[in-house]
């Protein structure tokens, strides 16, 4: 098998540019669009990629963020900065929540044998098959009228964190199994006490599990619109939120928008070039590991 | 040293204890509650202690809706296409693709893109594309001399122009789970099958979809789950129309609870959806225990031939 490198046919060659032109063509064609103006964008004598681009549409996105006034904004609507501000903070404080409760947990189940991983990972599925759709009654009722967490981060945050921790637990535990315990037993002779050994031994060791973690943690945050539309207020509302109010008016402003949409399409487009490998390991050890 | 021990053996316990909290009181509970929900006839602007105890009328509403069981037939269309149509060119690519090429890697990264980004942003690309005037595709139907497609504005083409959505966020999944599977085959069995001169389909048919039909089997259902769960993405094409050609089940429950503010008839929904997901993760779990059953009886069995 292996002395048949074979030189593939052109054919093929042409299927997998297809297939990549396919995936990428409308992502290229949004970036492309956030540099158009609203002018150029109804106009139909404008190529679709070749045309003189322009940033005002970002300008016009993150004007409270510039350090000049752009020209072209008369008014600075500070919507989508503040929006793009909430979706920070809320992304990375659960992000980072969910990571500390998530893998104290897994420790917790893989040394002291607590269940087994079979009950955690049916958890995790069980989990999995919930819709954020039906969150959207109870959740919205209990933290509006029984903690008083609504319009809120703290709301939002939180339903994130339990939304995730699931998945966290069950990812990680796969990478704690894998410490030797030697290492643990030589820091307890020494006099380190339990969470000393978590925070100074075990956790520098699962350090690519908690980046795997981390990265769909926040992504799922980050990009998630339903339960953030109905918990979040005026000042808390984050950017997926935004975007969805703002197309449903009758004018849209496709650059603009455009703009907003890649703003939020940035960080996952880094994070899948930076960490394809865990993302794609992630993703397959729920099916192909069961 | 006596309180040393009572701190070793709470240890466990304050470990878990965050997490255990947290899962309890913004997972569980709100679960609970919403079965519960379902029996009241409650609007947001009502304490739930205010609402009236309606027993199953909202279920009887429910049943008896037009519109509701459109919505139902719809998301099992929805959800019977798309995962049809992925299964197969996922699957399909996979066949072709597995093979020792350079820039494999950089392929795959490539592909799970359109996973990674907002399902929110995904709905505003294609948005954009399908636009009547502005859009990629009627823009290079009438530059050929076309009529322009009413992809979003006629029930039809709403419908199939939301399934191609899906289809291109979600076909790299199946894909890669089927890679993934197809490259940890047993080598063996295929160089056998060389040596005893199958040819390429005969080796796909008989060989490589059988070995790899337990993963595909799982893919299946975990597409078919979260193909009940989308949202997202149609609610920015199309918000369910037009009438209720896409309306499904999840966009419905959003609708109901946040334009009709009728939370009692949406937890309703929510509960039916949730049972119709459980029937099939239960499905799953069953097909995965039949399945180790029947590999461990296999072991034994090779174990006996041994002795």
């Amino acid at each position: 098998m292996a002395a048949r490198k074979e030189t593939q046919n052109p054919a093929f060659y042409a299927l997998i540019a297809a297939l990549v032109i396919m995936s990428v063509g409308p992502i290229a064609l949004m970036l492309a669009t956030s540099f158009k103006t609203n002018v150029d964008v109804y106009d139909a004598s404008v190529p679709a990629f070749f045309f003189s681009p322009t940033i005002k549409n970002y300008e016009t996105v993150l004007c409270n963020f510039l350090w000049y006034e752009p020209v072209h904004v008369e008014y600075c609507d500070p919507t989508f900065g503040r929006a793009l501000n909430n979706s920070l903070i809320v992304g990375l404080i659960s992000t980072g929540l969910t990571l500390t409760i998530g893998c104290m947990a897994a420790y917790a189940l893989v040394r002291f044998k607590f269940m087994g991983r079979g009950t955690v990972s049916m958890t995790t599925l069980l989990m999995r098959m919930v819709p954020p759709a039906v969150l959207l009654v109870p959740v919205f009722g209990i933290w509006t009228f029984q903690f008083g967490l609504d319009q809120t981060y703290a709301g939002i945050i939180l339903i994130y964190t339990a939304m995730n921790l699931p998945f966290v637990i069950w990812i990680l535990q796969s990478f704690i199994v894998q410490v030797p315990i030697q290492l643990e037993e030589a820091a307890r002779m020494d006099g380190a006490n339990p969470f000393q050994v978590f925070f100074l031994v075990v956790l520098p060791i699962i350090q690519p599990g908690l980046a795997a973690a981390a990265i769909f943690t926040f992504r799922i945050a980050w990009n998630e619109f339903l339960l953030a539309n109905a918990l979040s207020g005026r000042s808390t509302r984050t950017v997926p939120v935004t975007i969805v109010n703002s197309i449903t008016e009758y004018d849209i402003d496709w650059g603009v928008i455009m703009a907003t949409g890649m703003l939020l399409a940035i960080p996952p487009i880094l994070f899948t070039f930076v960490a394809s490998k865990q993302i794609i390991t992630g993703m397959t050890a729920g099916a192909v590991k069961g | 040293m006596s309180v040393a021990i009572k701190a070793n053996r709470l240890t466990p316990y304050m470990f878990l204890a965050p997490a255990g909290i947290i899962l309890i009181f913004a997972l569980l509970y709100p679960i609970g509650y919403m079965v519960y929900a379902s029996f009241l006839d409650w609007s947001p602007s009502q304490r739930i202690g205010q609402a009236e105890f309606i027993g199953l009328r909202n279920y009887i509403n429910l049943w008896g809706d037009e519109a509701f069981r459109e919505s139902f037939w719809v998301t099992i269309r929805f959800a019977g296409i798309v995962v049809t149509l992925e299964m197969v060119l996922g699957v399909g690519l996979a066949l072709l693709l597995d093979r020792n090429i350079r820039g494999m890697a950089l392929l795959r990264t490539v592909f799970i893109l359109p996973m990674m980004i907002a399902p929110i942003v995904v709905g505003l690309m294609w948005r954009y594309m399908y636009h009547p005037t502005v859009g990629i595709f009627n823009r290079t139907l009438k530059n050929l001399g076309f009529e322009g497609i009413p992809w979003l504005s006629d029930s039809t083409w709403a419908f199939i122009a939301v399934v191609i959505a899906d289809v291109w966020q979600w076909t790299p999944f199946i894909f890669i789970l089927a890679l993934a599977a197809m490259q940890s085959l047993p080598r063996s069995a295929l160089e056998a099958a060389e040596i005893d001169g199958a040819n390429e389909w005969q080796k796909i048919l008989m060989i490589k979809l059988p070995l790899m039909m337990p993963v595909l089997i799982v893919t299946l259902l975990l597409r078919l789950i979260d193909a009940f769960k989308v949202l997202e993405v149609i609610l920015v094409l199309t918000n369910g129309g037009p009438g209720l050609s896409t309306e499904i089940l999840a966009l419905r429950i959003f609708r109901t609870a946040q334009e009709f503010q009728e939370l009692g008839e949406a937890a309703a929904m929510s509960n039916l959806l949730l049972m119709m997901l459980m029937a099939l993760t239960i499905g799953m779990f069953a097909y995965n225990r039949v399945q180790e059953a029947r590999l461990s009886r296999q072991r034994a069995a090779a174990e006996k031939d041994d002795n």
